[in-house]
């Protein structure tokens, strides 16, 4: 020791900021930030309860201040996942010295420990920004107290779920020289917030079912309930939508089988919760307008958020069996099953007992805008009550017989599109109905040119898909479009006919539109992959073939250094006639490349991708081996082709419908006095 | 009286349509094949693989059809399906030869049986118990139109 | 409507009733999972009671002077077929293996104990005779036949999905037990033991 200098010394220990950014910090961040959580569950709701202004109004700075505790405890862990900190357990567990920064931050809610700090950070920014925009909604004092509380509680037994069961911050004593690394298929851009997107979803919805809860307790829904409640409800479904088409993307190009979705149980998961509240965001606005469906609300607000605690339960217990689930470990499962059981069995329990209090509701005919969203709302619980059965049907008959069956994507798409195909008829037929009461003969009137551009679409699609089912999708998708954007037009000639003050459309008519307008341009993207082609050929460097009426040539084969793999990368050179005459000029230059990962002995596919509206060129390199040929032994590459015709409007829609949230919330936002109407 | 009657010709029009559920033919489109000997040379033949093999899951790797999966297992029963295709043998004895072998397992669509009926029954079951539910909804009368539908729906925002 | 239980009180009641039914589902799922009685990952084969399937010859290794366990069969017989299964009088282990399998490693001091019972046969999955002979030299040899299956063939008439499996068979060619993970005592004692008991009782061989 004596050979080292004072000022030496100093630069060994930690910086003030490293040491108050320290994993120690970070547990006592959490742990304060669970007694906040608790303090919100208790106060505000006893405030509610004893009709105690001064109490009900603790609960924002309890839900700032356990805010302000999680984003802190987010640095700690996010402090020592960049600097390679090895004995923190969970970085060790899954990350390494090697991986490149991004990944290095988005490994942090890769791992179950993680994900589940980011889902209390979440639900504790979204009580936060509840109990900041109150004021601005009108929401009233006691409502907030209960809402907040009902959320304090969620995070309360989350919380302490984090602490007792999987604390982030666990050290490994001696720490091990590099980290085991993450999964490279998990290492990508698009994956990086695909999660934090999806779990803004899942515990957006928590929101929704706080004020079901409260609106529960207090026996009172009124249609401004509906109003405080939507913006949510949107919010959380427009996340989710963004969460699952990234997902998607994300399928698409890095697993390389040039599939969209494969109907996993994991992936199924995240779509009930999406197709459930899909469903609220409709019976809301049924709730918000025309004062109806407020039990069936109440219920599916309740269902939606226990869903996705569901979902994030069978992911984490090992009960599933699927290919993206977390390291399973059965007492968190147990822990997981009872916070399920207390949040969801108490709401579904408070509702049996009150709902049938609530006086009964005045009847609608079927041919109105109300009739739509109740068949609206059946088509889309069917398509939720399939998924789910399909996918806890095989752990049940385990369970209970003792036999194992397989349901997977075959029996989804037989069994979900039909359903789907009612749902695309009806966001056809409901652009020419009225709140109220519609006259047939004038729905009629409306639809008769969105049904003929459907009829004509028809016979084109079966010829260029030479499917029937596609071909209906596509003909089914074209009418949405056409009745969606004539009521749009329609709208606009009657708003200045009457010489409004304001002639453009209200922006819940955009929203509605973009949305629904979202769903034909998906649909039409996968009746164009429908009629996907692929192709696998083997290649020496030089060699060329035909597909897809191009001629693709393999120019070079390079190897390549990345950050933390090494690489073999193709180069393909692509170019419009086919190889016979081989007369024209590449016009496009392809890269796919096989990459091999050291750390986890891994060797993963880099799909290159050409993208264009009208579809993609794909293109995957398989492995290289030695074939005999008359001029000696030649290395041949094996490449599999793709073409994808529309493929990228798959999740262009889901980007529309995403918009029309958005949309839908701005235009919420701009007016703060409509929240008023309907209360009188 | 004659919205619940439409009520019914809906239930009846949404059971002739889900009636013919399970014959809906599913596009295949992913494939995990490293080795272009294992294609069948014809092409049509090699699409009916495709789609038998779309079918058939992997029995070691999770929820991956033995067309999408790289394990040796689903080489080997990819080559099987080819085979059996190229010797002429229809897409029902092939099912038929992996059942024996693996069980109800292998098979992606659960054969219909007693142990599947409640699946196979969850989308009608749904679908009707919905209509059921709502029906209260929609056997009032309907009101007198007292507005131009059109300025009607003028007032919802 | 209007009594203590009407209509609306009871389709309230539906949603708790459906809770509570996948909530138990649950419970006992993580319960079996717990005490290995529930298996999400089991592949379930149909063939259980069934006769041994026939399946294309397979060639014997010869592992002349390997040291062979005591009271295990008198040698390295010829390879395994169909035919020979049902050939036999007592009960056999058909035991599928391969060099390369970390977990027919840990199975092979209870694949000792059992050939001290009732002769095991192996069939070495996809792999090649060298590396079989070496396998056995280095980890004991169990085996009272020794056939190479290489090109998997044979492992998917049986249905095998993986490396180790085993199937007990009785004489005439039934299949008793099938288990698709590796042996050991406790398992042997639980579900092959009772077996043989049970057929020695009914005076199967």
């Amino acid at each position: 020791m004596e050979g080292i200098a004072p000022q030496h010394l100093r630069a060994l220990q930690p910086a003030a900021w490293q040491w108050f950014l320290s994993p120690e910090n970070g547990h006592f961040a959490l742990a304060l930030a669970c007694a906040f959580a608790c303090a919100q569950c208790l106060l505000p709701a006893l405030g509610a309860r004893l009709r105690e202004p001064r109490l009900a109004r603790l609960g924002g700075g309890l839900a700032w201040s356990q805010a302000l505790c999680l984003v802190m405890a987010f640095l700690c862990l996010g402090t020592a996942a960049v600097q390679d900190d090895f004995s923190v357990r969970s970085v060790a567990e899954n990350s390494a010295r090697a991986k490149p920064l991004l990944y290095k931050v988005a490994g942090l809610w890769g791992n179950h420990e993680g994900s589940l700090l980011l889902w209390l950070l979440v639900l504790a920014l979204c009580a936060a920004l509840l109990a900041t925009t109150a004021r601005r909604a009108q929401l009233p004092l006691f409502l907030q107290a209960r809402v907040l509380a009902i959320l304090g509680g969620i995070s309360a037994a989350f919380g302490l779920f984090c602490l007792l069961t999987s604390s982030p911050f666990g050290r490994l004593l001696p720490p091990p020289a590099d980290g085991a690394g993450m999964n490279p298929m998990l290492q990508d851009p698009g994956l990086a917030f695909h999660p934090p997107l999806l779990y803004l979803g899942y515990v957006g919805l928590a929101v929704p079912f706080a004020f079901a809860v409260a609106g529960l307790m207090e026996k009172r829904v009124t249609p401004r309930w509906g109003g405080w409640m939507k913006p949510w409800v949107l919010a959380s479904w427009g996340f989710l939508t963004c969460g699952i088409t990234l997902g998607s993307w994300w399928s698409y190009y890095v697993l390389g089988w040039g599939g969209y979705w494969f109907w996993d149980p994991v992936e199924n998961a995240s779509l009930i919760p999406w197709l459930s509240s899909t469903a609220l965001v409709h019976s809301t606005i049924a709730v918000e307008k025309r004062d109806v469906l407020k039990s069936w609300s109440l219920l599916l607000a309740i269902a939606s958020f226990s869903f996705s605690l569901a979902g994030t339960f069978l992911v984490r217990s090992g009960i599933l069996n699927s290919v993206h689930a977390f390291a399973s470990d059965p007492a968190r499962g147990v822990f997981l099953l009872l916070i399920l059981g207390v949040i969801s069995g108490g709401a579904l329990a408070l509702f049996a007992w009150r709902a049938p209090q609530f006086p009964a509701e005045p009847g609608f005919p079927l041919l109105t805008r109300e009739g739509a969203l109740v068949l609206n709302n059946i088509l889309l619980c069917t398509l939720c009550a399939i998924v789910l059965v399909g996918t806890l049907y095989p752990p049940f008959v385990q369970l209970l017989f003792s036999r194992t069956l397989s349901v997977g994507k075959p029996f989804f798409d037989s069994t979900t599109i039909p359903v789907f195909l009612l749902l695309l008829l009806l966001l056809g037929i409901v652009c020419a109905l009225g709140w109220r009461y519609t006259k047939p003969a004038s729905v009629l009137r409306a639809l008769r040119l969105p049904a003929l551009l459907g009829c004509l679409a028809f016979p084109l699609a079966l010829i260029w898909l030479a499917a029937f089912p596609p071909a209906l999708c596509a003909a089914l998708a074209v009418w949405v479009l056409g009745a969606t954007a004539l009521a749009l037009l329609r709208r606009w000639q009657v708003n200045r006919r009457a010489g409004r003050a304001h002639r453009s459309l209200p922006a819940s008519q955009w929203a509605m539109a973009l949305a629904h307008m979202g769903v034909a341009v998906s649909v039409l993207g996968m009746c164009g992959m429908s009629a996907a082609r692929h192709d696998i050929v083997e290649l020496p460097v030089g060699g060329s073939v035909s597909f897809a009426g191009r001629c693709w040539k393999l120019a070079a084969v390079s190897p390549v250094q990345g950050p933390n793999y090494r690489a073999e990368r193709a180069m393909l050179q692509v170019s419009r006639p086919t190889c016979p005459t081989n007369a024209g000029k590449p016009f496009l230059r392809l890269t796919p490349e096989r990459r091999f990962f050291p750390l986890q002995d891994q060797t993963l596919a880099q799909v290159a991708l050409h993208i264009t509206p009208l579809g993609d060129l794909y293109a995957v390199l398989g492995p290289s081996r030695l074939l005999a040929t008359r001029h000696g032994k030649q290395l041949v590459w094996v490449l599999r082709l793709h073409d994808n015709p529309l493929a990228v409007w798959i999740w262009a829609g889901g980007l529309f419908m995403a918009l029309g949230a958005v949309v839908a919330l701005l235009g919420r936002s701009r007016r703060p006095a409509v929240a008023a109407r309907g209360e009188g | 009286m004659k919205n619940f009657r439409s009520s019914a010709l809906l239930s009846f029009f949404l059971l002739a349509l889900l009636a013919g559920l399970p014959c809906w033919p599913v596009a295949p489109i992913a494939l995990a094949v490293t080795e272009p000997q294992e294609l069948l040379a014809d092409p049509r033949l090699e699409s009916e693989a495709e789609r038998i093999g779309a079918q058939l899951r992997c029995l070691v790797c999770q929820n991956e059809s033995i067309e999408e999966s790289e394990a040796p297992l689903a080489r080997d029963l990819r080559r099987a399906v080819r085979e059996q295709l190229r010797e002429g043998r229809s897409e029902k004895q092939i099912m038929a030869w992996m059942q024996a072998r693996y069980g109800d397992f292998i098979r992606l669509t659960p054969p219909f049986s007693r142990l599947t009926a409640l699946l196979w029954a969850t989308p009608l079951l749904a679908l009707m118990g919905g209509l059921f539910l709502a029906r209260r909804f929609w056997t009032r009368p309907a009101e007198p139109p007292t507005l131009d539908p059109l300025a009607e729906q003028g007032d919802d925002d | 409507m209007r009594g203590p239980l009407g209509r609306r009180h009871l389709l309230a009641l539906l949603p708790v009733l459906a809770f509570l039914l996948l909530g138990s589902g649950f419970w006992r799922m993580l319960h079996g999972l717990h005490n290995g009685q529930f298996d999400p990952h089991a592949v379930m084969t149909p063939q259980l009671g069934k006769d041994v399937p026939s399946f294309p010859a397979l060639a014997g290794i010869p592992l002349s002077g390997t040291p062979t366990v005591q009271g295990a069969g008198t040698g390295i017989d010829t390879g395994i077929d169909a035919a020979a299964l049902q050939g036999q009088t007592g009960p056999v282990l058909v035991n599928f293996m391969a060099s390369w399998c970390i977990p027919c490693v840990a199975e092979m001091s209870q694949l000792k104990a059992i050939s001290q019972v009732l002769p095991v046969w192996g069939i070495a999955y996809k792999d090649r005779v060298p590396r079989v002979a070496a396998f056995v030299r280095r980890n004991g040899q169990p085996y009272a036949r020794l056939a190479t299956d290489p090109d998997g063939r044979a492992a998917v008439e049986w249905g095998v999905t993986g490396v180790p499996e085993s199937f007990l068979v009785m004489p005439g060619g039934q299949i008793l037990w099938h288990g698709t993970s590796a042996l050991d005592e406790a398992t042997f004692r639980r579900e092959i033991l009772p077996l043989l008991m049970q057929a020695r009782k009914e005076g199967r061989w």
